[in-house]
This record gives C-alpha cells, sequence and structure tokens, in this order.
C-alpha cells in the first residue's frame, strides 16, 4: 500500500502465476506448430494454419488479461450474479442460433473464428458460487442426519450451491451436446468441499460411483443385486438386530440396487460411441482401430518418445496424423513424442505448480469471496489436467476437454485467461478490500 | 462480514494432497510407458501399423514392330518380422518350405543380424514357386511376423538377345546406401538395357500403410487410404530390334564365337545386335536358379557367355579397314579411280611384307576393293602418312589418325547401352616409347593400313563405319531403344547427324562401287552373290594372337538405298568370306525379304560348330 506505484497496473499482481501462464502459452503455441507442421506452410506465422491462428488467440488473450487488470476487482464481485445469468442465457441461445459442428450445438461464431459460450461458462460459475457462499453464514452445512425435515433445512444452501452447478451442466449436456464442457463443473465439487460440504456426502457420492461402475463392469447385473444382498445380510452380523437398523439396512440396500439397475439402464440408454469409450476404458473391449484407436495411437506417440523424446518437429505419430485431435484435446501426446519422459514431466509439474500456486494464493486472501473464486479457478484447472492427461495416458476416459494453456482453440485459451486473471486481480487487491 | 470458516482450513491440505497424488500416479505411469515399457517405441514403428511396399511394374520393352521381347510376371517373396514371430507354426511353415529347424532358425538369425533389423522386415524366402505361394497364403494366419510381398520379375516371350537386354538383379548395399530410392533387397537394371534405362524402367514404388491387429492380420488401411501412394509402373522402351532379325542370326551363330551388329544408317538404329554364345535370358530372373545359372555362365571360362562381344571384344579390323585408307587417300587427292599400285605377293618396298594374295597383279582402285590387295593398301597409307602436305610424317599420322576417329573407331560412340568399349587407335607417343623418338616411319607401321597391328575396333564401331559409308558421309549414334514411354521419347542426341572427315562423295561412290564388286566375279565374296539384292561388301581376315585368323565381313544394302548395315565377326573362323559373308547375306536376305532363297547355304552355317573344330571348310589365306 505504502508503494508508489500502487495504481500502476501490475502492482500487488502474483509475478509468479503470470510467468507460468506466459510460459504455457508459449510452449503450448510451439507445440500446436508441430503437431500440425507441414513443409509447405513451415512459417510459424501462417496465418492460414492453426499456429498462425493460434497467435491470433494469443494476443486476444493478451489484451483480454491487461482489460482484466485495468477493472477494478469490485466490478467482479459486484457483477457475479450477472456474468453467470447472461451466460446462461447464452448457453441456451446457442442451441438455436449457433452453428452446428460435428453435431454439437455449442458454437457461435463469425468466418473462421468460432467461440463456445459454454467454455465461459467456468468463471461465471466460479465467480457465483463464490458470491453465493461468501454472503452466507453457514456456507455448506457439514452435520449429516437421516431426517428428510433435517435434510431440507441443513442442505438448503447445499441445494442451492449444487444447482448453480448442476442447471448449466444439464443446460450444456441436453442442449449442446458438449460432454466433456458440461463433464467440467463437476469440478467445482471440490469448492464445496473446501467449503465445508460433509464427508459423509462426499462418501455417498464416490459409493455410488463405485457402485455404478462394478454395475458397468460385472455384466451380470442379478449377480450383483445378490452379492450386494449378502453383503446387507451379514451386516447384522456387526450391527445389532432391530426394526431400526433392519430399515436403514434395508433403505441402504434399495439405494445401492437402485443405483445398479439405475446404472445399467443409463448404460443402455447411452449412445452407441459412448458404450465404446466406457467399455475400452473398462477393458471390456479391446478395438485398436475403433474406439480404442485414440487412445492406442495416443499412448504409442507418449510412449515412443522414450526418456528425452524424439526432438522439436521429429515425431513421426504426430507427425504424420496418426494422432487424431492432436492440436487440440491430444496436444500432450505431441510433447510426449518429441519431449519425452523430461518434456511430458516438465508440462505437467507447470500446470501442476500454477494448480498449487493458486491454491496458496486463495488460502492468504482475507476475502472468502476471493478464495473461493481461488478454489474455483484451482479446481477447474485441475480437472482439465487430471482428464486430459489421464485420457492420453489411458486412465481417464477419452472426454473431449482441452489442457489448459497448451491446446489449440480461442474459447478454450480465452476462458482459462479469464479465469486467472481474474483471480490475479483478487489477489492483487486483497489487501484494499475488505469483506 | 464472512464467518472465517477456521475448522476447515485442514482441508486446503486434502485438496493439495489429492492434487499432488493424482499427478504422482501419473508422473509414475509416464515413466512407466516412456521409459520401462518399450512395447510403444516398438509400435510406433511397426505395430499397429505396417508400411507394405507396393512395387511399381517394370516397364515392358518391344521390338520394332512391336513384339513383346520381356513382360513381367509375378512373384511372391515371403517377408519375416522376426519380433513379431511369436507363436508363429514354425513347424508347419518349414514344412511348406521344404527346410528343417537349423536352416529356419539361421534364416532368423541372419534377419536379426545387422543390416537387418528384428523389428524391420526381411526376405525370409525369395521367389515362392506358384504351389508354396497357394499352400502358403491359405495358412498365413498361423505364421505370425511372416507376410508375403508381391513384387514381379522379368519374362522373355522368346530366348534371345540375352546381351542387348541385360538383366535385373538386387541392389547392391552401397548403392541402397547412396541413393535412396532402393531399399536392400529391391531389384535394379544391372547390364544392358535393364541398366541403362533404369530410371525409365522402374517407375515408382507405393506405399500403403495397413492396420493390423494383434494377430499380424490386416484389418484395414490407415485413414481408409488416405496417405498411401500408389506405384507409377515403368514406362515401356519401345526398341529398334528386329526381334526376328535377331532370333535369326542367334540360330546363325549357334556354335560360334563371335558378334554381329546391324544398324538402320537413315536413323543409327540398331536393328540386332548378337554376341555369341549366349543363353536363355530367362535363366537369370529367378531367384534360385539365377545364382545357379550365373556361376554357370560366369565360370565358362572358354566360351565366356556373360561377355557382350558386340560391345566390348576389341578385334583387329583386318581387310574391312581398308574402306577407311580408300576414302582418307582419295579426299586428300593422293589417289583417284584410276591409280594402280604393284602387288607382287606382298608389298614390295618392305619385302614382300605384308604379304597379299593371288588376285592377278596390279589393280586398279575398284578392283583392290573388290580383291581386298594388301600391297595396294599399304602404299595408300604410306601415301596418306608421308604426304607432302605434312613435312613431318608424324603430323601425316596424326592427321591419318584425326581422320580414322572420326570414323568413330578408337572413342566410345555414346550408344545407349552401358560398357561399350572405345577399341583403339594407336597415337604417335605411343610409337615413340616402342619404337623410339626417330625409331619409327610410315612403313614400320604399315599394316595399319590394312587394319592389323594394334589397331582394334568393337563391332558395333565396326557396324558403324558401314553405316556412315552407306549414307555417305555422316552417322547418327547408334542405338537400340527408339521411344521411351507411350509418347515414344527419343533423346535428342540419337538425332543429331555426325559428319566424319570424309566429305568427298566421289570418294564413296568409288569405294561403294569397290564394295559392291566384292560380290561380283573376282571379289572376295563373290560366293555369297544375291540374285535380287545388290550388296556392297567386304571382306576381313583378321590375325590375332588367340589361334586362327577371325572371319570379318562388312555389308549394307541395298546398294542404292540402304536398309541396313552389318558387321559380322566369327572368331578364328579364316577367311572372311566363308563364314561371315554367308551369315551376313543370309539374315540380309531375312530382313529385306523375310526369308532365304538359299536354304544350302542356310544349312550349311546352322549346322557349323566352329567352336568344336567340326565342319571346318576354311579356305586358305595367303
Amino acid at each position: 500500500m505504502q508503494s508508489r506505484n500502487q495504481n500502476s497496473l501490475f502492482y500487488g499482481v502474483d509475478r509468479v502465476s503470470i510467468m507460468l501462464y506466459v510460459v504455457m502459452v508459449i510452449m503450448g503455441w510451439l507445440n500446436i506448430y508441430a503437431a500440425v507442421y507441414n513443409d509447405e506452410h513451415s512459417n510459424i506465422l501462417d496465418m492460414t494454419q492453426k499456429y498462425g491462428k493460434q497467435l491470433i488467440w494469443i494476443s486476444g488473450a493478451a489484451i483480454l488479461a491487461f482489460s482484466i487488470l485495468l477493472i477494478d476487482s469490485d466490478f467482479f464481485t459486484a457483477f457475479s450474479y450477472v456474468f453467470y445469468g447472461v451466460l446462461l442465457f447464452a448457453n441456451i441461445l446457442v442451441r438455436f442460433i449457433g452453428r452446428e459442428i460435428k453435431g454439437s450445438h455449442s458454437w457461435l461464431g463469425v468466418g473462421g473464428f468460432g467461440i463456445q459460450p459454454a467454455e465461459f461458462m467456468k468463471f461465471a460459475m466460479s465467480l457465483a458460487l463464490a458470491k453465493f457462499l461468501s454472503n452466507q453464514q453457514i456456507a455448506v452445512n457439514q452435520i449429516f442426519r437421516l431426517r428428510i425435515k433435517d435434510i431440507i433445512k441443513n442442505y438448503k444452501n447445499t441445494f442451492i450451491a449444487l444447482a448453480i452447478i448442476i442447471v448449466p451442466l444439464i443446460l450444456v449436456k441436453k442442449l449442446q451436446d458438449e460432454t466433456g464442457l458440461a463433464i467440467v463443473f463437476i469440478a467445482f465439487i471440490i469448492v464445496l468441499y473446501r467449503e465445508g460440504l460433509s464427508v459423509s456426502f462426499l462418501m455417498i457420492g464416490m459409493l455410488i460411483a463405485i457402485l455404478f461402475v462394478v454395475a458397468l463392469v460385472v455384466a451380470n447385473t442379478s449377480a450383483v443385486l445378490i452379492s450386494l444382498g449378502i453383503l446387507a445380510l451379514s451386516s447384522f452380523i456387526i450391527v445389532p438386530r432391530n426394526r431400526r437398523n433392519l430399515l436403514i439396512v434395508s433403505l441402504v440396500y434399495l439405494l445401492a440396487a437402485g443405483v445398479v439397475l439405475g446404472a445399467n439402464f443409463m448404460y443402455q440408454k447411452l449412445e452407441p460411441h459412448q458404450k465404446d469409450r466406457i467399455d475400452v476404458l473398462l477393458n471390456k473391449k479391446t478395438d485398436l482401430k475403433g474406439v480404442g484407436y485414440n487412445v492406442n495411437q495416443a499412448k504409442i506417440a507418449i510412449g515412443s518418445g522414450g526418456f528425452l523424446g524424439k526432438g522439436y518437429l521429429q515425431g513421426t505419430q504426430t507427425k504424420y496424423d496418426f494422432v487424431p485431435e492432436q492440436e487440440t484435446d491430444f496436444i500432450f501426446c505431441t510433447v510426449g513424442e518429441e519431449w519425452g519422459f523430461v518434456g511430458s514431466i516438465g508440462v505437467v509439474f507447470l500446470e501442476l505448480f500454477l494448480i498449487l500456486r493458486v491454491i496458496f494464493l486463495a488460502e492468504r486472501q482475507r476475502s472468502s469471496f476471493s478464495r473461493i473464486y481461488g478454489y474455483g479457478v484451482a479446481s477447474v484447472l485441475f480437472f482439465h489436467l487430471a482428464v486430459n492427461i489421464g485420457m492420453t495416458i489411458g486412465l481417464m476416459p477419452v472426454i473431449g476437454i482441452p489442457l489448459p494453456f497448451f491446446s489449440y482453440g480461442g474459447s478454450s485459451l480465452w476462458s482459462f485467461t479469464i479465469l486467472l486473471f481474474i483471480f490475479i486481480k483478487l489477489d492483487a487487491n486483497r489487501l484494499l478490500i475488505l469483506r | 462480514m464472512s464467518i472465517n470458516n477456521s475448522h476447515l482450513t485442514d482441508r486446503k491440505y486434502f485438496i493439495g494432497g489429492f492434487f499432488i497424488l493424482i499427478i504422482l500416479i501419473y508422473a509414475v505411469r509416464l515413466f512407466y510407458i516412456q521409459v520401462v515399457d518399450d512395447q510403444y517405441q516398438i509400435a510406433s514403428d511397426s505395430n499397429a501399423f505396417r508400411y507394405q511396399t507396393e512395387y511399381a511394374v517394370r516397364g515392358y520393352i518391344f521390338d520394332r514392330k512391336g513384339k513383346l521381347l520381356v513382360f513381367n510376371e509375378p512373384s511372391y517373396d515371403l517377408m519375416i518380422i522376426p519380433r513379431e514371430t511369436k507363436g508363429c507354426d514354425t513347424l508347419a511353415l518349414c514344412e511348406i518350405l521344404d527346410i528343417n529347424k537349423e536352416e529356419y532358425l539361421k534364416r532368423v538369425k541372419k534377419a536379426c543380424q545387422h543390416p537387418n533389423s528384428p523389428r524391420k522386415e526381411s526376405i525370409f524366402e525369395k521367389q515362392l514357386s506358384q504351389e508354396t505361394y497357394a499352400v502358403l497364403q491359405e495358412k498365413i494366419y498361423r505364421f505370425n511376423g511372416f507376410f508375403v510381398q508381391k513384387r514381379t520379375v522379368r519374362k522373355y516371350p522368346r530366348p534371345i538377345a540375352a546381351h542387348l537386354m541385360g538383366y535385373v538383379g538386387e541392389v547392391s548395399k552401397e548403392k541402397a546406401k547412396k541413393d535412396s530410392t532402393y531399399k536392400e533387397g529391391d531389384y535394379i537394371g544391372i547390364s544392358g538395357i535393364e541398366k541403362s534405362y533404369e530410371e525409365e524402367l522402374r517407375g515408382k514404388k507405393g506405399i500403403q500403410i495397413q492396420i493390423t491387429d494383434v494377430n499380424n492380420k490386416v484389418v484395414g488401411r490407415y485413414k481408409d487410404g488416405k496417405y498411401d501412394t500408389l506405384a507409377i509402373p515403368g514406362k515401356p522402351l519401345y526398341s529398334s530390334i528386329d526381334a526376328d532379325l535377331q532370333e535369326y542370326g542367334e540360330l546363325l551363330m549357334r556354335g560360334k564365337k563371335g558378334a554381329i551388329v546391324a544398324i538402320e544408317p537413315s536413323t543409327g538404329e540398331i536393328l540386332c545386335l548378337i554376341s555369341s554364345p549366349s543363353y536363355d535370358p530367362n535363366i537369370l530372373v529367378s531367384g534360385k536358379e539365377r545364382s545357379r545359372s550365373f556361376a554357370k555362365l560366369y565360370a565358362d571360362t572358354e566360351n565366356v557367355p556373360l561377355f557382350n562381344r558386340a560391345l566390348t571384344a576389341m578385334y583387329p579390323p583386318g581387310s574391312i579397314f581398308k574402306l577407311i585408307d580408300a576414302l582418307i587417300a582419295q579426299n586428300d587427292g593422293l589417289i583417284n579411280r584410276g591409280t594402280v599400285y604393284p602387288c607382287a605377293m606382298g608389298y614390295p618396298p618392305m619385302g614382300g611384307k605384308p604379304k597379299c594374295h593371288a588376285h592377278g597383279g596390279g589393280r586398279d582402285l575398284v578392283g583392290s576393293i573388290a580383291a581386298s590387295c594388301n600391297s595396294y593398301y599399304s602404299y595408300v597409307f604410306r601415301d596418306i602418312v608421308d604426304q607432302k602436305k605434312y613435312p613431318d610424317f608424324k603430323d601425316g599420322y596424326n592427321h591419318w589418325r584425326d581422320m580414322v576417329m572420326s570414323f568413330g573407331p578408337g572413342t566410345r560412340l555414346g550408344t545407349d547401352l552401358p560398357y561399350d568399349k572405345p577399341g583403339n587407335v594407336p597415337s604417335a607417343p605411343y610409337y615413340d616409347k616402342v619404337f623410339g623418338k626417330n625409331g619409327w616411319r610410315s612403313n614400320t607401321i604399315v599394316s595399319l593400313g590394312i587394319g592389323q597391328a594394334e589397331l582394334t575396333l568393337v563391332p558395333l564401331q565396326m557396324a558403324n563405319v558401314v553405316a556412315t559409308i552407306a549414307n555417305k558421309g555422316f552417322y547418327y549414334t547408334p542405338h537400340c531403344i527408339k521411344g521411351v514411354g507411350k509418347e515414344k521419347h527419343l533423346d535428342k542426341r540419337f538425332k543429331e547427324k555426325h559428319y566424319v572427315g570424309v566429305q568427298n562423295q566421289e570418294a564413296y561412290n568409288i569405294v561403294i562401287e569397290g564394295m559392291q564388286h566384292a560380290l561380283e566375279p573376282g571379289g572376295t565374296a563373290f560366293a555369297n552373290r544375291l540374285k535380287d539384292i545388290v550388296v556392297c561388301g567386304k571382306t576381313g581376315t583378321a590375325e590375332n594372337p588367340h589361334g586362327k585368323s577371325h572371319a570379318v565381313f562388312l555389308a549394307f544394302a541395298p546398294m542404292d538405298n540402304p536398309k541396313i548395315a552389318f558387321a559380322c565377326i566369327v572368331e578364328n573362323a579364316g577367311f572372311g568370306g566363308v563364314w561371315s559373308a554367308p551369315i551376313v547375306t543370309l539374315m540380309i536376305e531375312k530382313y529385306l525379304k523375310g526369308k532365304t532363297d538359299r536354304p544350302e547355304v542356310e544349312k550349311r552355317v546352322m549346322e557349323a560348330d566352329l567352336i568344336h573344330g567340326q565342319n571346318l571348310l576354311s579356305t586358305g589365306f595367303h
């Protein structure tokens, strides 16, 4: 505060974050160049090529970043809900006025450039959650009781918070057919957890998820139900046999059975290609040409990089288009093949450092709005990192979401830039604002 | 004011720890697939994708009438990728290929060693027979790591023109290393037309990127063939060779060593090029048979069948050289139609050497050619070298040499066949070395004038000399391909007229008259006179250190509108009029009329086996 430069653009700005950001964006650009490189257009500034276009996106991102640093941070807190509302509307509107690309209705665009409103929902959702949760007396309740009345009373805020997350999720999934963009919103559960979401709540969620997977892996549904029944009955060996416990166990069993049947029901309802993706991940199918093809090729590209990689622009797997979507969702394959283990680890750690840095900054905020928003940023970045890298190395199903700052694409780069720089601005003003 | 959820701050450690844990799991996974497990490294080269080479079909070669001289037949090589042979039914494979286990292991080992590699394909068995291929194709799914590569091999509908066509063989390691067009095991033209037109004939290889599954089964094309390239077939060659004439000449030359070259004077197109003994070119095309046949041909040091005499055998030309002397001397104004030189069964100034034969006294120019007088041309040679224009006889000699070389001898003609030899016209410095600077004069080397001594020509050059005389002063570089590709392109170097040193048309007329008289009464080849075709010829009997003289005959016909010019040489057959002249005149009949009117001559020639010394009817030569 005593600095003479406190009105300067960069006053109080976290240089570490910005440096990590700049390094990653430049590395991303160079890798896009390598991924779509062809001899006829070897100039990295060639605007007809994706690497040329990416430079335009990067310039746009830089303008966005500077603009955000110029705007007073109060602006973001004050207009949180407005952002959320506008983007929610845009995400509905895109269904009707957007253009259809490969069966999804997520693009608004002019000429060769398009924008996905769903990408920008991330920062709006972070703002809205931060606004909502920072206003609550008790943000998210953490006591767990089995009474409907209490649940409603105690968990009202939890449910509203969940609704802020889930409504856009369903809209994006249902209206735009963009599973990848929608599923990212699940990352905000981490924010809720930080703000007090009960562990039991998470545990139940996890158990349901595990049951879900078991139901899918074991083809024989009745066998699963019978096993669950035996498990339920054997629980009476431990717990006292009385009416109340019988009721609880029965309820739990019915719930579990419901999950199992529901999982199978939903699986049946899935599109064939989504079924295939799940089957491949669960090793129920090995089809190297069809669905498994992407994953297998990604693994081959990364695996063939070895310890030090094949060298910049030397990757044969990526150069010859063996890997699909290699400049967008599978950009990490180029990194893995050309820079090897050293480069892969470098990139993953760079991303992780930025995420941990954001958590560190979030924790030093005096205002819970800034903290909650910071966790939103960290969660979204981490979700992208974990799912994107996970799918290229075969640890996650193929969900088309970009690797932050690396993947080609204006929407994702701009959305991550806005997401991050709002937080950097909030952090820069942390000592000025006390809410 | 917000509530400070201090009791929740511990959760940051869980969140941070969770993030770090996940990323560490990823790091371990990355370390595993990138550093520990090398299956992806291998897969990136070959596993899921197989680069199947589609070999280009080598260009066909046609003769001048459009008859096929060479085409292609499919052939199949069994390829191995040793690394992928796990689970292969080795026993069944050995049974099909009729090899034992030791042999199998030996070949696998060879396929693994440098320059082959366990990861790369190499040939396991070359050129499978049709039956083996059929059986193998049926069961190939049981032989992991093996696949069949289709290629083509040359096939010759007629067993002729082996030397001319040359043969195709595996490219050398050095060549494959230097030229990226070739991979080891690829075929390349090694001699003949196959070599000189390799670039046109070979075409361009195609690549198919196939996707294979874990069972080595091809399951499709990568991106439906988006990155595949099609093989581009080699260009067809339209040869100037007359297959019928070539075949007939080879029949006539059976049992004789030597060469025949025929040229169409008005174009320089080679009509036939025969080197005898020859062999069936079909024995040098397929793998096992090729090596056996090649070894056998190579081992025949008596007949050297692999030696292309027509281009590489340097023969002393003998009396045929008198034609050139006669032309030069007339051109220099030293002799004319009426010039007569004495002959006393030899050249008087040198005490009767070189010797001559009984042709009845001194003759004029035309008569000297017809009777092939040695003495006459010794005088002529001396006249040229010692002419007044050149005070120093060495300048005179150089003048003679330059004029001779303008006809082709002593230089490589630049034909479209590889490995032709230049022959030899000795230089003045050479004689300085042999005899000392002042140790020689025209008479010392007078036997050059009659085509002996150090003078040598290859049969192609001899044919070119006749063609030049038939053209009266120019020639086109002899060539055996008159059109490349569908558009029948001909290189411009074959369209260019080469004018020789003698342009005096009267000189040619007199020489041609003399050549015509050679087939008239009193001429050296009178016995070979044709009733309906006026042939101009010149016999030669080339002395050589290898035994009996070589029989040489040069001719063109018809006299007024020359269609074909011949050089024929039969080794160690004695006088040129006895063996070479009948062969040439028979071939002239064949070419101009389609058949001979002299079956008894044809029979005599075809039955003669001069190599084994039977049926030798040599008349003496004095």
